[in-house]
């Protein structure tokens, strides 16, 4: 082994090896050096405007009321709790928004594919049209042109006197715990042990004999029956609290103030269109000869559609699906714009103004989005590994 | 003997099998379900469409010079109209807005010959009007220089901020975007770390929270005395952010060649950045190109967000003229009429790449 192709001894600039270390030691050394020209020029710019830095401010009182906080809070609370109330308002948005955005986006993305042309033509207006105005202005436009010109609550639009519809935003009934919470909660409980023991005894049933059981209809049977029969005898788990008009304003039940009702709209209208886009792709991606083959196999038009387009389709579905979800948690921050408290107009907003403390509010701000954005990527990566073809 | 024999002439189809009774038989009522979905349908669009035609043009008020002119029950357009100039130049000096057409203008004038096929030299002249173009641009809309007035950047403003955010975002973004994307491929690990921390950052994040941070931070970062003006701040921040998203799009380019392009051009003894300039990047940048002209229509709605650190763009103007005392109640005609203004953009943006990805779908199918 005399004779080593390549690789010249010594010291040499034309060497690959060598010019690959001298190129990451430059990297390392201009990183680390603006990192530390950054570091310094901060700390001379805090040390001249007399700014201390550090995590204490978030002990001291806000002093601010909140129009919307999902946990009790009172103006003489810490900046801490401000900040919990923030993420708790932009987790709100978030989950309300993801289930009807997700909703609304499969309705319109089968209606693409409809045979039919007014629903496909329909569908495609609707795409079309919002997914190509940016998110802020339709934020706004519901906002400032819908709700807040809507009539005050003595002129409000009614539901079946139980939902109304105003300018201080859309009020419903409260469901308020009763006497029969525990008891209906542990029959849910129970109702889903009983659904996953059936589940298993109908697939071995199924492994050993071949005989299929119908488990969407006794799980759902399950799921109806166990839950009522505690009804039945312990009494309702909640009662209803109805709002009523008393003076101005609506009393009791629940309210959706105006820019929560405005953002979840505007969120889900557009994050729908772009949903709609990846179930057609996701639906049109399963190639026609998967449905022949499982209809000369003998499967039924649904089962073919549950036992073998659905899932294939999901495999192309899901990983698009989910980067949308994290649009929308990263457009809820446009809340700022019409001033719905949460994280963004709340945290990095007023407490910003009032404590002066810049970067270690941006910092909290920006680590809880990369904290979302990360673990559900690690997650998307999980389900990507065990969804992946494996191939030969 | 010798017959003739005449045929007749071919019947017409029947009515039911072509025609448009038949194509509303096969795609309006094909079954029963169709038919509702059809009812359906029609229901909506006689719901949505009359109103809104009736609000938009029949009803609507066009000439007037005050609020008090729309006395029709349609929208009040006349709010428009009004406001024109300050919705696309802002506070831009009025007797100097010659200055933003012109500036337009040499934009569209000299990129039309970029898009006729078959003109010579086509690369020198697009890199040459990469060069020149943003300087000439800056010269005419900044002032300052050959005794053209100086205005300031907070005078900018409306629809050509708009513009100018989108612009630079996506010609600041293109160059950093590529390097990051070779970087995030390279095999130095200390360059791959930099790389994938620095994309996976800017990805994770909301703009608003970088536009937050570069008005309110980097002051902070800078040595003491110098300072930027607002709108560079956020240009800096819209850049940053957007360079990482093109990265990805680059990089999915990247891992699309196949692999006997990078071994052949080791092979003809090209060296990395001569490997990459004259045979990677060339075939890479031109399968992406649909990706990053839908990452220039993102950017070009999130432009908008600037509103929140106060640069007056369209979508802020028309707010702030909705706000108006003098014209109050005529916020929906403001955001109607941005939206459409958006939506022209982005819409002809997408259509854009749509055709081209067409046309650019050749050569690599097998």
């Amino acid at each position: 082994m005399q004779n080593q192709i390549g690789a010249p001894k010594g010291f040499s600039l034309t060497d690959p090896r060598v010019r690959a270390w001298l190129f990451q030691i430059i990297t390392i050394v201009v990183v680390v050096g603006l990192g530390w020209y950054l570091f310094h020029n901060t700390q001379t710019n805090l040390q001249h405007r007399g700014i201390t830095s550090g995590f204490d401010f978030l002990e001291r009182s806000a002093g601010f009321g909140i129009a919307q906080h999902l946990i009790d809070y009172t103006e003489s609370d810490s900046y801490a709790r401000v900040f919990v109330i923030g993420l708790l308002n932009t987790l709100l948005v978030t989950f309300i928004g993801v289930i009807l955005a997700t909703l609304l986006g499969f309705v319109i993305g089968v209606a693409r594919l409809s045979p039919n042309w007014m629903i496909n033509k329909l569908a495609t207006v609707y795409v079309e049209t919002f997914r190509n105005i940016p998110p802020l202005l339709q934020i706004l436009f519901w906002y400032f042109a819908v709700f807040l010109t809507m009539p005050g609550p003595r002129g409000s639009h009614n539901l079946w006197n139980m939902f109304y519809v105003s300018n201080r935003g859309l009020n419903m009934p409260a469901a308020l715990k009763a006497d029969g919470m525990w008891p209906f909660l542990i029959a849910v409980l129970v109702a889903f042990v009983a659904i996953g023991v059936m589940v298993k005894w109908a697939n071995k049933r199924f492994e050993d004999t071949g005989v299929p059981f119908h488990k969407f209809w006794a799980g759902l049977g399950l799921l109806v029956v166990i839950p009522a029969l505690s009804v039945l005898v312990f009494g309702s788990p909640v009662h209803w609290e109805m709002p009523e008009l008393r003076g101005f304003n609506f009393v009791g039940g629940w309210v959706m103030i105006p820019e929560l009702l405005a953002l979840t709209l505007a969120l889900t209208v557009y994050t729908a269109a772009f949903i709609a886009e990846i179930v057609r792709s996701g639906i049109k991606s399963v190639s026609h000869g998967q449905t022949e083959a499982a209809r000369s196999l003998g499967l039924r038009p649904g089962p073919t559609l549950r036992k073998v387009i659905i899932p294939q389709a999901l495999r192309v579905i899901i990983p698009p699906l989910t980067s949308q979800y994290l649009n929308l948690a990263k457009n809820s921050s446009l809340a700022a714009g019409i001033g719905y408290p949460e994280m963004v107009s709340l945290f990095a907003g007023t407490v910003l103004n009032q404590t002066g403390q810049a970067i270690e509010v941006i910092a909290i701000t920006m680590s809880v989005y990369l904290a979302i954005s990360i673990s559900i990527s690690l997650l998307m990566n999980w389900y990507n590994k065990r969804i992946a073809l494996i191939e030969r | 003997m010798t017959t003739s024999h005449v045929f007749k002439p071919n019947m017409p189809p029947p009515n039911m099998a072509v025609g448009p009774v038949a194509w509303m038989r096969t795609n309006l009522f094909s079954s029963w379900f169709n038919t509702l979905l059809t009812l359906l349908a029609l229901y909506l669009i006689y719901l949505i469409v009359p109103p809104l035609l009736s609000w938009a043009f029949l009803d609507a008020n066009w000439v007037g010079t005050t609020r008090e002119d729309c006395t029709k029950a349609g929208a009040c357009w006349v709010f428009i109209e009004q406001r024109f100039g300050q919705f696309m130049y802002g506070y831009y000096p009025p007797q100097l807005r010659w200055r933003v057409d012109l500036t337009v203008w040499l934009a569209v004038l000299g990129a039309a010959p970029l898009f006729i096929p078959r003109i010579p030299r086509k690369v020198v002249y697009g890199l040459s009007f990469l060069v020149v173009y943003p300087i000439v641009a800056f010269i005419l809309l900044r002032g300052g220089f050959f005794g053209l007035e100086n205005v300031a950047t907070s005078q900018w403003g409306g629809l050509m901020l708009t513009l100018v955010i989108a612009t630079v975002g996506i010609a600041g973004a293109l160059p950093l975007g590529i390097l990051l994307a070779l970087g995030r491929r390279s095999k130095m690990p200390a360059v791959k770390v930099v790389c994938v921390t620095f994309i996976e950052f800017w990805r994770g994040v909301p703009l608003i929270t970088v536009l937050f941070m570069s008005s309110v931070m980097l002051p902070l970062f800078l040595p003491e005395g110098m300072s930027f003006d607002k709108l560079l701040r956020a240009l800096i921040g819209v850049i940053m952010f957007q360079s990482a998203y093109v990265a990805e799009v680059v990089r999915g380019g990247l891992q699309a060649i196949p692999k006997g392009q990078y071994e052949a051009a080791s092979a003809m003894g090209l060296g990395y950045w001569r490997s990459m300039g004259l045979v990677i990047l060339p075939q890479a940048l031109k399968l992406v190109i649909p990706g990053i002209v839908n990452t220039l229509i993102a950017l070009f709605k999130d432009t908008s967000l600037v509103i929140i650190i106060g640069l007056f763009d369209l979508l802020n103007s028309v707010k702030q003229a909705a706000a108006d005392p003098k014209w109050l109640g005529m916020a929906t005609e403001g955001y109607v009429f941005a939206a459409v203004v958006f939506w022209i953009f982005c819409f002809s943006m997408s259509r854009y790449s749509v055709h081209l990805e067409r046309k650019l779908d050749t050569g690599h199918k097998r």
